[in-house]
C-alpha cells in the first residue's frame, strides 16, 4: 500500500467518525495552542526582563565606600567616606577594559518650579557616570567637563520630574530650585521605567557633582573629594569577575591597605544580578513550556484511547484486509497513519488557535508576546511524535491480530 | 503428484488450546484436489470443515501435517508470505460477504490490488472489468448497504476474482441469501468453474452441494466420505426453466 493510498484511506476512516475524530484532536489542538502561547509569553517575558536589565546597565559594577565598625556595631554601606574622585579616575585609567568610571553622590531634595514642588532623588554626577549608567538625553544636552570645572548650576531631569513640575511641556531652559538654589535645566533624560525593585528610575534630578557637593548635598571643603559611589562600566566581552578583582586590587593599593586588613569598600557586580534575572526568566519560560507539554501529553493519551477503541471496533475490517492479502505491517502503517494524521490536523488547528490566543493575550492583557518560528516547528514536530508514540501501541495491537480471529470477531 | 494437482494435503491436523484442555478440531486429513475441480465440503457444525477451510485459505496454520498449494509448502511459510499467497492465489467468498461498509463496490473489489501495489489506474480498470463480469457494472459507485444481499455477494466474488487466482474458497456463500438468489449465485460459480477456476465450497445444504462435481463429508475432524457427483445439477438451466427472469449474461 503506497503512502497516498494509506493517507486517503486514513482520512476516510477519520471522516466516518467526524465527531469522535474532532473531539480527539481537541486534546492535541489545546496542547499545541498551549505550547505556542506559552512559548510566546515566555519569550516576551524574557525580552521584557532583558530590556529592564539593559536600562539598569549591563557590564556594570558599583563601588560603595566601606562600613564603619565601632565597638562591634557595624553601620550600613557607605557610612565611611573612603572613595574619592581620584579613585574613579584611577579606575578608568588603570583598569583595562573600563569603558567609563564615574563618581556619584546621592541625596533627596524638594525640587520647586513656580508653584509646584516635588520630592525627588538628586544625584551629583559626572559625564562618565552618565555613560556608566546608560542614561541618555532625550532633549537638550548632557553634562560636560566645563560644567564640573566651573560648578555650573545646570540640571538634567528625569521624565517623572518633568511631568510633575512641567506637566509634559518642554522643561529645557526652565529653572528649578533645588534646596533654594536655582538650576537651569539643560537636558531631559530618556525614560527608563521601573527598576527591578519597583522604583521609578525616572524620578530623578542629575547635577554636576561639584555643584551638588558644594550647594545641595552638603559636605564642606574638608570632604570635597569624597564621593558616594563609583559606577564602572566595562567594555562588552570583559570578564566581570576578573575586572572586579582588578578594581579591588587597585583600590586596596590606593587606600594603602595591609594584606591582613579588610576592604574599606564594597563592590557590587550587576552582572550577577543580570545572570540571576536571566536564569529566573529562563526558568519561567521552561515552566510554562513544561505545563504546555503536559497538555500535549494528555492530548496524546486521548489519541491512544480513541485508537484503541477504533481498533476494537474495526477488528472485522482488519480481518477482511488480512484475508485479501494485507501484511501485518500494512495494518500497522494504516493505524499509525490515522493517529499521525489526527495529530497533524490537531497541530495545524492548534497553531491557529495558539496564534489567536497569543495575539489576544498581547492585546487584552498587555503582555509582551514574541512569536518565534522555531516554536511552530517545535509544536508541530512534537505533535507528530505524540501521534507516532501514542498511535504505536494500538496500531501494533491491530497488526498482531490473526486473520481468523479478526474475521470471526462479532 | 501430477502437474494438475492444486491442493495436496497430508495428515493435516489442527488443535485448539482452551485453557488446559486441547481440543482436536482436525485429526489427520489427507486429500488432493486437482485444478478445475468443483468441491463441496459438507458436515455438521463442529465436524472440522470450517477449520479445514481456514487452513486451506492460509488464514490459519496447521498444528501438524503438510499442505502444498500449487506445489508450495504453505504450512511452513512466514506470515508475510502467507499474506502474499492469500493475495494472489486464493479468492475468498464468505457467508456474511465481508465487504468494507464505508467504501464503494469498486473500491471493495480493488482492495486486494492495493496490497499488491498495483497503480490506481490499473486497479480501476481491472475492478470495473470484474464487476462487469459478475453483472454489476452499473453498481460500481454504490456502497454495500445500497446493494441487495445477492449483489453484495457478487461484489465479494468480483473481489475474489481480481487477481485471477487459481482457487476460490467459498464459506457458506448462499447462507444469507434466498433460494432464487442462491441459484443465481451457483450459476455464477459453475460458470467460473467452467472457465477453469478451482472452487472449494463449504455448505450444509444438499441442494447447494448438488451443483458441485465432488462432495467431501467431514465428521469429528475426519473425512468420512469423498465421492464424485455423477450428474451435477445445472443452475443456469434451472434458472431458465423457472418463471423468474433470467440472470444477466455472466461471462463475457
Amino acid at each position: 500500500m503506497n503512502l497516498a493510498d494509506t493517507a486517503r484511506s486514513a482520512l476516510r476512516s477519520l471522516r466516518a467518525n467526524k465527531l469522535r475524530s474532532g473531539l480527539t484532536t481537541l486534546g492535541i489542538i489545546i496542547g499545541v495552542a498551549a505550547v505556542i502561547t506559552m512559548l510566546a509569553v515566555g519569550e516576551g517575558a524574557k525580552r521584557t526582563v532583558q530590556a529592564q536589565l539593559k536600562s539598569l546597565g549591563s557590564n556594570t559594577m558599583i563601588v560603595f565606600p566601606g562600613t564603619i565598625t565601632a565597638s562591634g556595631v557595624r553601620l550600613g554601606t557607605g557610612t565611611r567616606n573612603t572613595l574619592t574622585e581620584g579613585d574613579a579616575r584611577a579606575i578608568s585609567e588603570e583598569v583595562p577594559g573600563v569603558l567609563a568610571a564615574g563618581p556619584g553622590m546621592r541625596g533627596t531634595a524638594q525640587v520647586v518650579h513656580g508653584n509646584l514642588n516635588w520630592s525627588t532623588v538628586v544625584f551629583g554626577v559626572t559625564p562618565e557616570w552618565l555613560i556608566a549608567r546608560e542614561w541618555r538625553v532625550a532633549r537638550g544636552r548632557g553634562l560636560d567637563d566645563n560644567d564640573l570645572r566651573t560648578g555650573a548650576k545646570v540640571a538634567l531631569v528625569g521624565q517623572t520630574v518633568a511631568d510633575m513640575l512641567f506637566g509634559g511641556t518642554d522643561p529645557t531652559g526652565q529653572v528649578i530650585r533645588v534646596k533654594n538654589v536655582p538650576f537651569e535645566i539643560v537636558g531631559l533624560l530618556a525614560a527608563k521605567g521601573q527598576s527591578f525593585a519597583g522604583n521609578d528610575q525616572d524620578d530623578i534630578v542629575l547635577l554636576p557633582i561639584s555643584t551638588a557637593r558644594s550647594r545641595v548635598l552638603g559636605g564642606g571643603p574638608g570632604r570635597s573629594r569624597t564621593v558616594g559611589h563609583i559606577s564602572v562600566k566595562m567594555a562588552d566581552g570583559v570578564d566581570m569577575t576578573e575586572a572586579e578583582a582588578r578594581v579591588r586590587q587597585l583600590l586596596r593599593q590606593r587606600h594603602r591597605l595591609q594584606p591582613d586588613q579588610d576592604d574599606d569598600f564594597n563592590i557590587r557586580n550587576l552582572s550577577e544580578v543580570v545572570e540571576a534575572e536571566q536564569a529566573a526568566s529562563g526558568a519561567l519560560s521552561g515552566l510554562l513550556a513544561a505545563v504546555a507539554g503536559v497538555s500535549l501529553l494528555v492530548g496524546g493519551i486521548g489519541i491512544m484511547n480513541i485508537m484503541l477503541v477504533s481498533v476494537t471496533e474495526r477488528t472485522r475490517e482488519i480481518g477482511i484486509r488480512l484475508a485479501v492479502g494485507a501484511r501485518s505491517r500494512d495494518i500497522l502503517t494504516q493505524f499509525l497513519t490515522e493517529a499521525v494524521i489526527l495529530s497533524l490536523i490537531g497541530a495545524l488547528a492548534g497553531v491557529a488557535l495558539g496564534l489567536g490566543s497569543a495575539a489576544a493575550l498581547g492585546h487584552f492583557a498587555g503582555w509582551e508576546i514574541v512569536l518565534q518560528p522555531h516554536a511552530f516547528v517545535l509544536a508541530v514536530a512534537s505533535a507528530s511524535i505524540v501521534g507516532i508514540f501514542f498511535g504505536w501501541w494500538p496500531a501494533r495491537r491491530a497488526a498482531r491480530l490473526s486473520p481468523i480471529d479478526a474475521l470471526r470477531y462479532e | 503428484m501430477t502437474a494438475e494437482t492444486l491442493i495436496e494435503v497430508g495428515d493435516l491436523r489442527r488443535e485448539y488450546r482452551l485453557g488446559e484442555v486441547t481440543v482436536p478440531a482436525l485429526q489427520g486429513v489427507s486429500l488432493s484436489i486437482r485444478r478445475g475441480e468443483f468441491v463441496a465440503v459438507m458436515g455438521p457444525s463442529g465436524s472440522g470443515k470450517s477449520t479445514f477451510m481456514n487452513l486451506l485459505g492460509c488464514l490459519d496454520r496447521p498444528s501438524g501435517g503438510r499442505y502444498l498449494l500449487a506445489g508450495e509448502d504453505v504450512g511452513r511459510c512466514d506470515a508475510d508470505r502467507l499474506a502474499a499467497v492469500r493475495n494472489r492465489s486464493i479468492g475468498f467468498v464468505f457467508q456474511s460477504f465481508n465487504l468494507l461498509p464505508r467504501v464503494t463496490a469498486l473500491e471493495n473489489v480493488e482492495l486486494p490490488l492495493i496490497y499488491a501495489r498495483v497503480p490506481a489506474a490499473e486497479r480501476h480498470r481491472r475492478a470495473r472489468e470484474r464487476l462487469a463480469r459478475v453483472g454489476l457494472a452499473e453498481r460500481a459507485g454504490h456502497l454495500p448497504r445500497q446493494l441487495s444481499g445477492g449483489q453484495q455477494q457478487r461484489v465479494a466474488i468480483a473481489r475474489a476474482l481480481i487477481n485471477d487466482p487459481p482457487l476460490i474458497l467459498a464459506d457458506e456463500p448462499t447462507g444469507a441469501l434466498d433460494s432464487h438468489t442462491s441459484l443465481e449465485l451457483m450459476a455464477l460459480f459453475q460458470e467460473l468453474n467452467a472457465a477453469g477456476i478451482t472452487i472449494v465450497l463449504v455448505t450444509h445444504e444438499h441442494d447447494v452441494a448438488a451443483f458441485a462435481r465432488r462432495v467431501i463429508h467431514f465428521r469429528d475432524g475426519r473425512i468420512v466420505e469423498d465421492h464424485p457427483v455423477q450428474r451435477p445439477a445445472r443452475a443456469a438451466e434451472m434458472l431458465a426453466g423457472s418463471s423468474a427472469p433470467a440472470p444477466p449474461s455472466l461471462i463475457t
